[in-house]
């Protein structure tokens, strides 16, 4: 543990924002500006991870998550094992300890969860003795997402501070929105929760967001407008009417951003309902929209957590204990 | 600290006196220091002036050093998992953790696999419990087939074999006209129904909803699920003129509603358990799935609300709620945990906080968890009179442990108050006059 570049406490896992300090915050997205010039160049490569093992377990169908996890891993040198749950003895009924307790035999030196269920990652994580990288569990936190976000908005604002960020759409149904509300309100930034009254979560204002059940009035005068995906997937029983009510009423598009300041930018954690919770036009405003370039710094900020959890390390938690 | 539980001694003959024991007589609202006598499995004399002149010559005398003795223990709501699922909790593993933990009597919800809307399940738990010789069991029926809450169940046949009461268990009766019909019907056999008032449109979720579940992003049920199906329940009396027990009330609504409706003279009763009155829903932080109940843990308010309906009497009963799960059921996402906690060997010691708080006196806490559950259940035990069965706790107030889920003597460990420091632990347990259990720390014991 001889990283003074970063001054990083060691963190055991990643579960979620809720919780960590802003050094720790800064310090991760520091880290990550890093790589951003190294996955850029051609040469991509460097081998702080050589010899580490890390694996993706995921639950629940994920693409450009998963994609992102272990193309970080790789352009640090470890090797990354992707775990196909829908078709292992998970569908044979064998429980998520037992699954844990088994890829831990393996020793890894990180694992990469995603769940359906919340608390499942947190879960898993007291089970094993290595590092594990919340990927997002059910609708409780996705920290890398909001770490990717902070990384986005700090590079084009220079700061988090002061900004004042609106979270719109189906925030009762996201983790993304929960660990962006603790990890924007813990560096600073003002927040506000914009969507249908059905899809808020109960007593949301006690987590110290200002809530608007109408996007005028919601994206008036803010920095950042961060839209989410609707998710049908989760909604049993009616929380909107239909597809065309929720679009014509929360969906972004032109109209409704010129109620935002004029240099507003435009975010989605993807992947997008083009003409559910956003128009084509807004997405690919090439100007405003940096919904690409979220993408782009997620790859830096899984780069920088896998650094502060296992980077360094001379052997597995598990025999350097 | 260690007990032991005695299931083989024989029936009490002859005459034993408890002397030098702060007696607690719920019914005559009194605690006092004195003696109680037993012949025969009954109690023959009780009071302050008993055997005051010492101790009596020629029969059996336990020196209880000043310590307190109360009718045993009621409990009107314990689930196990005999029949089918034995492998949570047996009904004798079940009376053993019901002997260390005070109770004399439990009454069964009707809840198993399969579930008791036939008499001969009824007639099954008696015959258990007359092998397993260890606390009074009884039973309830189901008040619905299957507890689907559609058809009535045979309560008169059931009633005939012995159930106490009619219940669906944790399964609220959504349909108004399916628990009206119930309520009238039951008056043909002066039965006691039992329900657990849960709006179940609005009970999907898995924690009460508020801040806390926001923040773990886990579904809530709405606290006022509760007290609506609570005041539907209070018309529904009102329209039948039946007779309702309203189970395991948690909300500062549902108190203020039923204490409305005892104003006016309806005849409904309820209870609480102790996780209402002495968690609230941070007990769930970190996704704590033996904090996982039915009705969820509520807000600081509503526990607090709780005790208050225990201090004015509108909760008329304190009950175990035990219901065992074992690790498979437990040791998975929160979501998908199986809810409910077990509650023999702790009822009595999580409920002293009450007394050592000075909400309730002791002669009042033995009123909410033994003489008025006797009452509304008419079962005989419960109180201290002459010629009722001698069933009788001695316990120590003070005795401090924390609770310890390796010690449970349940076959399952969910205890929602596992690691609470408490306060008050059972030293004996009588059951007819013969002690079913005897804590290590009671040296005084019989002249042997």
């Amino acid at each position: 543990m001889t990283k003074k570049r970063t001054g990083l406490p060691r963190l055991p896992h990643l579960l979620g924002i809720e919780g960590l300090s802003p050094e720790t915050i800064s310090g991760l997205l520091d880290l990550s500006e890093n790589y951003i010039d190294q996955n850029r160049s051609i040469d991509k490569r460097r081998d702080l991870l050589s010899g580490r093992t890390m694996i993706n377990l995921f639950f629940e169908n994920s693409t450009r998550t998963r994609t992102s996890f272990e193309v970080a891993a790789k352009r640090l040198g470890a090797d990354v094992i992707n775990m196909d749950v829908a078709t292992s003895s998970v569908k044979k009924g064998e429980t998520l300890l037992d699954t844990a307790m088994t890829l831990n035999a393996m020793r890894p030196d990180a694992i990469v969860v995603r769940h359906s269920e919340s608390g499942a990652v947190n879960l898993l994580s007291q089970k094993v003795n290595c590092a594990v990288i919340n990927a997002g569990d059910g609708q409780h936190e996705h920290p890398t997402q909001a770490l990717l976000d902070a990384l986005t908005i700090r590079r084009r604002r220079g700061k988090l501070e002061g900004l004042l960020v609106a979270i719109c759409g189906d925030i009762l149904h996201s983790r993304v929105a929960r660990s962006n509300i603790h990890l924007l309100q813990i560096m600073g930034a003002r927040v506000r929760v914009v969507g249908p009254p059905t899809l808020m979560p109960t007593d949301v204002d006690r987590m110290g967001v200002e809530v608007h059940y109408n996007m005028k009035s919601g994206l008036k005068d803010v920095d950042i407008v961060m839209m989410l995906r609707l998710q049908t997937e989760r909604m049993q029983g009616s929380f909107v009417p239909s597809v065309s009510e929720y679009f014509r009423f929360y969906g972004l598009d032109s109209e409704k951003l010129k109620f935002a300041r004029p240099d507003a930018l435009i975010m989605h954690p993807g992947p997008m309902n083009r003409g559910v919770e956003i128009d084509s036009e807004v997405a690919d405003d090439l100007d405003r929209s940096v919904i690409h370039e979220q993408v782009e710094m997620g790859v830096a900020v899984r780069m920088a957590c896998l650094e502060a959890l296992i980077g360094g390390r001379r052997n597995s938690m598990g025999a350097a204990a | 600290m260690s007990g032991k539980v005695f299931r083989t001694a024989p029936p009490h003959t002859g005459s034993t006196a408890y002397i030098n024991a702060r007696i607690i007589d719920p019914t005559a609202d009194q605690e006092y220091l004195g003696s109680i006598l037993i012949s025969d499995g009954k109690i023959a004399d009780f009071g302050p002036n008993l055997f005051a002149s010492g101790a009596p010559y020629g029969i059996e005398s336990i020196d209880c050093g000043g310590l307190h003795l109360a009718p045993g223990i009621v409990d009107a709501r314990a689930h196990t998992g005999e029949p089918g699922e034995e492998h949570k909790e047996t009904l004798e593993s079940a009376g053993i953790a019901a002997a260390a933990g005070g109770i004399t009597s439990m009454v069964l919800l009707p809840d198993n696999e399969p579930p008791f809307d036939d008499a001969s399940l009824i007639e099954f738990v008696a015959r258990r419990a007359r092998q397993i010789k260890l606390t009074n069991m009884y039973a309830y029926g189901a008040l619905t087939v299957g507890l689907e809450g559609k058809e009535l169940a045979e309560m008169g046949l059931l009633a005939e074999a012995g159930a106490v009461a009619f219940t669906d268990a944790d399964h609220p009766v959504g349909n108004a006209q399916v628990l009206r019909r119930a309520l009238y019907y039951a008056k043909a056999f002066d039965a006691l129904i039992v329900h657990l008032p849960q709006e179940p449109t609005l009970s999907g979720g898995h924690m009460s909803s508020g801040e806390m579940s926001t923040r773990l992003g886990l579904a809530g049920n709405p606290p006022l699920a509760e007290v609506m199906m609570v005041e539907r329940d209070i018309r529904l009396v009102q329209m039948t003129g039946g007779c309702l027990h309203l189970s395991k009330i948690s909300t500062a609504e549902s108190v203020e509603a039923l204490a409305r409706a005892k104003d006016r003279g309806l005849n409904i009763t309820c209870d609480t358990a102790p996780p209402y009155f002495a968690l609230n829903d941070l007990a769930v932080g970190d996704y704590r799935t033996f904090g996982k109940l039915v009705p969820p843990l509520r807000s600081e308010k509503d526990r607090r609300a709780i005790i208050e309906g225990l201090k004015s009497g509108v909760i008329d009963a304190i009950v175990s709620d035990h219901r065992p799960q074992d690790q498979e059921s437990k040791r998975v996402p929160f979501a998908q945990a199986e809810p409910g906690g077990i509650g023999l060997e702790t009822l009595l010691p999580v409920s002293l906080e009450l007394v050592h708080n000075k909400q309730l006196t002791l002669p009042q806490l033995f009123q909410r968890l033994s003489s008025t559950p006797a009452r509304l259940f008419k079962l005989p035990g419960g109180k201290l009179a002459k010629g009722a069965p001698a069933d009788l706790i001695v316990f120590d107030t003070d005795y401090a442990w924390k609770v310890d889920r390796d010690v449970f003597l349940s076959k399952t460990k969910n205890s929602p108050f596992d690691e609470k420091p408490v306060q008050g632990r059972v030293m004996a347990t009588v059951l007819a006059g013969r002690t079913i259990y005897r804590n290590d720390g009671f040296v005084s014991a019989a002249a042997a």
